[in-house]
């Protein structure tokens, strides 16, 4: 095992969590520590959660910290290879078979290779960061072949042999776990699972993301919001409504709407969910009230 | 050259820890542990709590059982009193069940041994066992499975004959070995896949007769085909996809009653699907599925709370049917105010009263376009 204690300056998972705040994102020791060891293991990092707590995020600050450019995979039912690694571009190719008549070409060459997000991270594993964004929503077929790629960082081509990557890339996999992933996937990454934060985290979060909401009201959102959290509903309203609802009321008040009134108009960026909303707007008032308070 | 080896003594601790989690339910494979050792000298450690959360990421104890593996570390770790309270207590307090890992996982030797013939003979007693209708219809259903269960189209392309894309990806091979000529150009089309088929069993008192038979059906039907999901309900709900994995019907019949903790009790059908509906993880299995209940509507709780339940399931799934015992005729009418509250909703309400009425409604499914 490659241990590499020193990555980019981060020696410890609190250098990581003050760089991470550094590029608007709070990290919770957790997920910090979790970031710090799938970078200095060099395994990947699979983030679990309910939507909205911030796993996406969590990729997009790492490689910002990192100064790398992020590769999103976005996963999908019936997502594969030709999707995920690299496609040949068939026209192309006929075209110069074509075109070179008599003459023998290579039309196996790279200007023919279309990369697809993971053949772009294998070959430059050091200025990327590969994002596998809800692994959950492929199937299983794509989650067994993904295993190789993410023990041994190398996929094969037949036409042109195995690629590897030089150094391990840094890999962050979502999920939302809308079903259990696969044994096998899990023991080969490092593991988080992003709960929602606590109040007082939250109304940072907000006041971060939204920089034009004042306090009190980010504290008033962050109120609202736990209570609906703590409802049987749906959809409960994750951070991204938070950071919503607390923008979305601060530019109704500005445009002179009361205060109780500016969050109840704005309700739609919290939940959206019809049921939800005739579920609760019968006490919202009250809700809203208490959180205010 | 047989020198034994001997983990450095501060490495033990940690290893011993690992075979505790092991012990209690927790799969940890060897690589894990490894990844364990790393983080943890990666960490200094300074305390504790670096311990913890180097436990936490790299051994990977699932989120639901994040209480016990904390409690397992105190023990372990901090020391203090044993564990007395077991993790069955723990779940009494979940309304919702999941199934535990560990005892009721069949012992590999146990499978292995079994030849095919002794085993094909069992099957052939525990068969005679029973009404022979429903034998029949079990058979039916495995003989049909694969051309009448619903199916529904797929995102992957593979070579047909006729299809509306091209595959170039072949022409192309095929063009090089002819000088660059393309002579014939390949078609593909999109691949059928079978449909998510989710099925919730009412084990409640009233459907007393004909739980047993279900549960042989739902098992049936998992061994089929994938994309299978199983829970029961009655006054709580079940999953019991797991159990009913087993291969053989006995054991995973036990297995799953093990689960269910709620036969032949009272029934609080709503309560029981809005708790399906309200975990995200379970709610995506309805998700374009043929969802099939089997039960007969008998409702004790809120009727209205059955009526929102099914309404939001019948949005999510690709067809709802409602299999009733009562519903024996063609023009059966609804009595009960549960079953006329639900009605608008559910796509078949058809007979459910034996096994082979249930198999051939399922194997009807294919046949059927989007409701």
């Amino acid at each position: 095992m490659a241990v590499r204690s020193n990555i980019a300056g981060i020696d410890s998972p609190e250098a990581l969590e003050k760089a991470l705040r550094a590029a608007y994102y709070l990290a919770d020791g957790g997920l910090a520590t979790a970031a710090y060891l799938a970078l200095a293991l060099g395994k990947p990092l699979l983030l679990e959660g309910s939507p909205g707590v911030g796993k996406t995020e969590a990729a997009k600050a790492i490689a910002a910290v990192l100064a790398r450019r992020l590769i999103r995979l976005q996963c999908y039912e019936g997502i594969d290879a030709a999707a995920a690694l690299y496609e040949w571009n068939y026209p192309r190719q006929m075209l110069a078979i074509r075109q070179a008549g008599e003459e023998s070409i290579d039309v196996y060459g790279d200007a023919f290779l279309i990369e697809r997000p993971m053949l772009a991270a294998l070959r430059a594993p050091d200025s990327t960061v590969l994002l596998i964004d809800e692994i959950d929503r492929a199937d299983q077929e794509f989650e067994a072949f993904l295993l190789e790629f993410l023990s041994d960082f190398q996929i094969s081509i037949p036409e042109r042999g195995t690629v590897r990557a030089a150094e391990r890339p840094v890999v962050v996999l979502t999920s939302n776990r809308t079903r259990d992933l696969h044994e096998a996937l899990r023991r080969r990454c490092v593991y988080h699972w992003i709960d929602y934060p606590t109040a007082e985290r939250e109304a940072r979060i907000v006041m971060m993301r939204a920089s034009s909401v004042a306090e009190s009201t980010a504290r008033a959102v962050v109120a609202a919001v736990g209570r609906l959290r703590r409802e049987p509903l749906s959809k409960a309203p994750g951070i991204a409504e938070a950071v919503d609802w607390a923008e979305a009321a601060t530019l109704l008040h500005k445009g002179g709407v009361r205060w109780p009134d500016a969050f109840k108009r704005s309700i739609g960026v919290a939940l959206k969910d019809e049921e939800d909303l005739s579920f609760i707007s019968p006490r919202l008032d009250a809700l809203l009230a208490e959180a205010a308070a | 050259m047989s020198q034994e080896f001997q983990l450095p003594r501060a490495a033990r601790v940690f290893v011993s820890f690992v075979a505790l989690l092991r012990a209690n339910g927790f799969a940890v494979a060897p690589e894990q542990t490894m990844a364990f050792l790393a983080a943890i000298e990666l960490l200094g450690p300074r305390g504790l709590d670096d311990i913890r959360q180097a436990g936490l990421a790299t051994l990977a104890p699932p989120p639901e059982r994040r209480a016990t593996y904390d409690r397992l570390f105190d023990i372990h770790f901090v020391g203090g009193e044993e564990m007395d309270r077991t993790e069955a207590e723990d779940e009494e307090i979940v309304r919702l069940q999941e199934e535990g890992r560990g005892e009721d996982e069949p012992l590999p030797a146990d499978e292995a041994n079994e030849s095919g013939l002794s085993a094909a003979r069992a099957e052939a007693l525990v068969e005679r066992r029973f009404a022979d209708g429903a034998a029949d219809a079990l058979r039916r259903l495995s003989r049909n499975a694969a051309a009448r269960l619903p199916r529904r189209r797929g995102h992957r392309r593979m070579r047909a004959r006729r299809g509306p894309f091209a595959d170039l990806r072949r022409t192309l091979r095929e063009s090089v070995r002819n000088d660059g000529e393309v002579l014939r150009l390949g078609r593909l089309k999109r691949r059928a896949r079978p449909r998510k088929v989710l099925l919730l069993i009412d084990v409640s008192g009233s459907m007393k007769g004909r739980t047993e038979d279900n549960m042989k059906l739902a098992h049936a039907l998992l061994h089929i085909t994938r994309n299978v999901e199983v829970f029961t309900f009655g006054t709580r709900l079940t999953r019991v996809t797991r159990a009913l994995r087993l291969k053989r019907r006995e054991q995973a019949l036990a297995a799953a009653s093990h689960l269910v903790s709620d036969w032949d009790g009272g029934t609080r059908i709503g309560d029981a699907l809005l708790a399906f509906l309200a975990v995200p993880r379970f709610s995506a299995y309805a998700r374009g599925a043929a969802i099939i209940v089997l039960s007969d509507g008998l409702e004790r709780g809120d009727v209205s709370a059955l009526r929102d339940a099914v309404a939001k399931l019948s949005r999510q799934a690709w067809r709802l049917s409602w299999l009733t015992p009562l519903a024996t005729d063609v023009r059966f009418e609804p009595q009960t105010e549960a079953l006329i509250a639900i009605r608008r909703f559910v796509d078949d309400l058809v007979d459910g009263g034996s096994s082979a009425a249930i198999v051939s409604h399922v194997l009807s499914l294919g046949q059927r376009k989007t409701a």
